[in-house]
């Protein structure tokens, strides 16, 4: 079950996070945050097939989340969300085609690792 | 001066992404120690979708969702404009906030390998944080 759970989870929030990077990118920089801007905002998004294809993985996401933090420590459930940083780093250089340059892998490593350490 | 109106647009897009990145962290941060909070006190709920959907109406798992549908917004504005291996690795500082706050709840000490793994994810985070917000220029058709 916590196996289950864990690939569920880790493949659920990738998929969600670069398909939400894609559709916002193609959406253009968010510029505006009065009420009418953000109504107008939402309404392009909702139609936006990546933005669709991003909330419904995160909703896949956020209740293998709730299920897992029901049946296993917090210490194991959040170093399991972060062992997406290294898939989508990649996803980011080959499918976003985001210039990764040595900062972020170096960073992404260290972070990867602290992660461990701080939930055992 | 295209030089010029080029600094002021990064120097702009920079004081947004930190803005946006404070806001993305504090309310996942929050967010979740509400929902875990909640999900804890419920205990067990098994796997059917009515008592997920029935666990939503249970007040620290509520206000958990609602920090978490303004997360979900500021993230997707936050992609709007910065890139996915930028925002990732900045908003980790989370983990330190979460470890941290828990630690001082509970009144437990923190120990020389959180320490450690604290000052590691410290030091992703600024690494990642000199580089520049946004790089992928390169327009993707679809």
């Amino acid at each position: 079950m916590k196996c289950v759970l864990v690939f569920i989870l880790v493949a659920a929030t990738t998929l969600g996070d670069v398909a939400r990077a894609r559709g916002m990118k193609n959406h253009g920089e968010v510029r505006e945050f009065h009420p009418g801007a953000i109504r107008s905002a939402l309404w392009a998004l909702a139609r936006n097939k990546w933005v669709i294809l991003s909330t419904s993985a995160m909703a896949v996401s956020f209740f293998s989340f709730i299920r897992l933090v029901s049946i296993a420590p917090l210490s194991f459930a959040v170093p399991v969300s972060a062992a997406t940083l290294i898939p989508e780093t990649i996803l980011a250089r080959l499918f976003l085609r985001e210039r990764v340059d040595w900062r972020r892998w170096a960073g992404a490593a260290l972070i990867a690792m602290g992660v461990v350490l701080i939930s055992r | 001066m295209p030089a010029t109106s080029e600094t002021t647009d990064q120097a702009r897009l920079r004081a947004k992404t930190r803005l946006f990145t404070a806001i993305v962290v504090v309310s996942n941060v929050a967010g979740n120690s509400a929902l875990t909070h909640g999900m804890k006190q419920l205990g067990d709920i098994g796997n059917s979708p009515l008592a997920l959907i029935g666990a939503l109406f249970h007040p620290w798992v509520a206000l958990g969702v609602a920090l978490l549908i303004l997360w979900t917004l500021t993230h997707m504005a936050l992609l709007s404009w910065a890139d996915l291996s930028y925002v990732l690795p900045v908003t980790a500082i989370g983990y330190v906030l979460t470890a941290l706050s828990g630690e001082y709840l509970l009144g437990e000490t923190v120990t020389m390998e959180h320490w450690v793994g604290i000052l590691l994810i410290t030091a992703g985070v600024t690494l990642v944080g000199l580089t520049a917000p946004a790089t992928a220029t390169e327009h993707i058709p679809l």
